[in-house]
């Protein structure tokens, strides 16, 4: 299925997002066509489970697919739409059809049937249909909201223009609703959320490495390739051993996943992941030269995603202090077992 | 190289269940075994604990069973040498026999070598060093000028090793030097198994900023060796050296180097930790994690028979650096001092790691070295 899933996504999104389209739509905003194109090929269901009309995949399986969305920066929440669907069908509920998105913090209270206050730092909450977020009361409930009802909305882009809205509801009924499943924590969004950014992370990564290689190889100075320099390419190791780092983690993250999230691991990931994205940025500028300061070349499609999904769904900060409270809290006794177990007590 | 060779791999079930053995093991011959002789990592030398560890099968295991091993898969070994290394047990003795000496002697060797050797390594009783650097030669390791004179059918040996670990206690040194005259920079070369108690051969050991005596000059003068010291294929010895390196840099030695002064500071700081203690000791620990899953990935590259070279070096690189910046956040964590005598725990321990760091990135190949081979699988030169 894996591969099934990773080649025809990967093709889609040759064929349709190129860094003209993704700069069109940092301008436009919204690509419908794009969107109905991956709408109508089903990828938004494919961590729905099977019997809910979804693809039933893992999140083994679907690295790959959060990884292309990274690599080829596609411009739309499809990965935030496949985790909002994994959610519902985890909580027994059917996958959305039409743009989904979700949110991992609001102040949501419920009023008999009900909800109000502010979902926040929605991506591309402007444009999407249906968001789904967790009203977190005495027991934490799963709400879907339609997004034409919210009463006002603060719009916020991203460094990468990206929307990252705020939707604020004043006592409207949600679509469905269900008790957030048993087993799930309430920080599951974030958590999710934390996840899929690393594994985008990771793909634009690893497409920032091709093309500063390629640069590197390709601009003479000197009288020869800068990427002969060995002061050149010491930085472009690094960046190389960064990109693996933030591959290998986030894939750990994903493999080790079910419908338990693997917290440990994905707070790695998104720490190392974060740390890698900033490294790596600096390394490409560095190496790119003034070229790579231009809106005409490429690479700024890649860094200005990179410098805002590291602190999406929790800073590096944020997951590191949650990570070293519960490791203090364990014990040393407990630490090198937490680490080949890959769970903290 | 491509960076798929990163691809994680859990640790297969049948490797996974030695865990517990290798761990109520150590917990039983450790016991109280102090923190500051934990520090010592892979530098501790007990040939005692070395037997030990050889009568339960724990050395030399992935050799065939024919020669005392396990057939064991590269995870199972992983398994155990990452219990050792995260208890801190005293590996020193074997540990070189075990991780480079034995497969190479595997990989090479003449069946009357594996016969010799490859038992009394897996029982824990032979001890081998590595002859690769010279006085003027360090990372430009191709420059070495130790040269066997073949003399009918023995080698004359004369020359000099520097920086070899462990020569002053081990039985035998497997040693690169010069065989031959040859135009190509890389020609020319053999690897011999050098008795270390032959005539002609001394050792002189040489202190390190700690004071301590790890490492060795070793002096050959008309060293006489037998026909059959020669290991491999006489002027391979390049070739040979460059697989055996990547036996020595692909292993979980390579970043756990420090992880007994993440235990002391856990310790130290307690169940409360204040918002920088918290953030830095989350911080060390999402990369000790990630590392462990990079290491992973090159087991799974050694298990496949395919070269670990590039990745390796990828690992090595950037374990070397969390080692050794374990010490330099410890210290600005808590007011305690490092302390050389005296002191509590972490004092000890945060004082030998600080002074033992610099050796992380110089042992098993320098920065530039490892950087070098990586830009070279990027395609860089």
């Amino acid at each position: 299925m894996r591969e099934v899933i990773e080649s025809s996504l990967e093709k889609l999104l040759i064929d349709h997002v190129s860094p003209d389209r993704v700069l069109a739509a940092e301008e436009s905003g919204w690509s419908r066509s794009l969107w109905d194109l991956l709408d109508e090929s089903g990828f938004a269901l494919a961590a729905s489970p099977e019997s809910l009309g979804g693809a039933g995949a893992g999140w083994d399986d679907l690295f790959g697919v959060m990884q292309l969305c990274g690599r080829y920066v596609l411009p739309l929440p499809l990965p935030e739409a496949i985790l909002a669907n994994w959610l519902l069908g985890v909580c027994g509920l059917e996958p959305r059809e039409g743009s989904l998105s979700f949110a991992s913090a609001n102040d949501l209270s419920r009023n008999g049937a009900s909800v109000s206050g502010t979902v926040k730092q929605i991506p591309w909450g402007r444009h999407v249909a249906r968001i789904v977020a967790i009203v977190e009361e005495d027991s934490p409930t799963i709400v879907v909201l339609d997004t034409t009802q919210a009463n006002r909305k603060n719009l916020t882009l991203n460094t990468a223009g990206e929307p990252r809205d705020d939707l604020i509801f004043n006592k409207q009924a949600p679509i469905v609703t269900a008790p957030l499943a048993d087993g799930l924590d309430a920080r599951v969004l974030q958590v999710g959320g934390a996840m899929i950014r690393s594994a985008q992370i990771a793909g634009a990564l690893e497409a920032l490495l091709g093309i500063s290689s390629e640069f590197v190889n390709e601009r003479v100075q000197f009288g020869r390739p800068i990427g002969k320099f060995q002061v050149v390419q010491h930085q472009l190791a690094v960046l190389a051993e960064h990109v693996a780092a933030a591959r290998v983690s986030a894939q750990a993250a994903f493999a080790e996943s079910s419908s338990d999230l693997a917290t440990l691991q994905i707070m790695a990931a998104k720490i190392c992941c974060t740390e890698s994205a900033s490294i790596g940025a600096s390394v490409a500028h560095g190496v790119h030269g003034a070229i790579g300061f231009t809106h005409e070349h490429p690479l700024h499609l890649i860094t200005r995603r990179l410098w805002s999904w590291r602190s999406e769904f929790g800073t590096a900060t944020y997951w590191s202090d949650i990570l070293g409270r519960s490791v203090c809290k364990a014990g040393a006794d407990d630490y090198w077992p937490s680490i080949t177990n890959g769970v903290l007590r | 190289m491509s960076i798929e060779q990163f691809t994680y791999c859990r640790i297969p079930d049948d490797a996974e269940k030695l865990r517990e053995d290798v761990r109520s093991f150590l917990n039983d011959s450790l016991g109280d075994y102090p923190a500051i002789r934990r520090a010592d990592s892979w530098m501790g030398f007990d040939a005692e604990f070395s037997r030990k560890l050889g009568a339960k099968g724990w050395v030399g295991m992935s050799l065939p069973r024919e020669y005392g091993g396990a057939d064991a898969s590269a995870f199972s070994r992983y398994v155990v040498i990452e219990e050792l290394l995260a208890a801190g047990a005293p590996v020193s003795a074997h540990w070189f026999s075990d991780r480079q000496s034995g497969p190479q002697i595997m990989r090479y060797g003449t069946p009357l070598q594996k016969e010799f050797h490859l038992p009394p390594i897996c029982r824990g009783e032979r001890y081998f060093c590595i002859g690769m650097s010279e006085p003027g030669s360090g990372s430009d390791l191709a420059s070495i000028k130790s040269r066997a004179r073949s003399d009918g059918n023995r080698w004359i040996l004369n020359g000099q090793k520097v920086w070899t670990t462990n020569a002053h206690l081990a039985h035998y040194m497997i040693a690169l030097v010069r065989s031959s005259d040859s135009d190509n920079r890389h020609g020319g070369m053999s690897q011999f198994i050098i008795d270390l108690t032959l005539p002609g051969i001394s050792v002189r050991p040489i202190k390190d900023l700690t004071g301590r005596e790890h490492f060795n000059e070793v002096f050959f003068d008309d060293v006489e060796l037998s026909g059959d010291a020669l290991i491999g294929e006489e002027g391979q010895g390049w070739e040979q050296v460059t697989a055996e390196l990547a036996f020595e840099r692909s292993g979980p030695e390579r970043f756990l180097s420090s992880i007994a002064l993440i235990n002391t500071l856990i310790a130290v700081v307690g169940e409360n930790p204040d918002k920088l203690q918290a953030k830095e000791i989350g911080r060390l620990t999402a990369r000790l994690l990630t590392l462990r899953n990079m290491s992973l990935a090159v087991t799974a590259q050694l298990q496949e028979g395919r070269d670990p070279a590039w990745a390796a070096s990828c690992v090595k690189d950037m374990g070397s650096v969390f080692e050794q910046e374990i010490p330099e956040i410890a210290q600005l964590l808590t007011e305690i001092r490092p302390a050389a005598d005296g002191g509590c725990d972490h004092a000890q321990v945060l004082a030998y790691l600080t002074q033992q760091a610099p050796s992380f990135s110089l042992r098993g190949g320098t920065r530039e070295i490892l950087r070098g081979i990586i830009a070279r699988g990027l395609g860089l030169r």
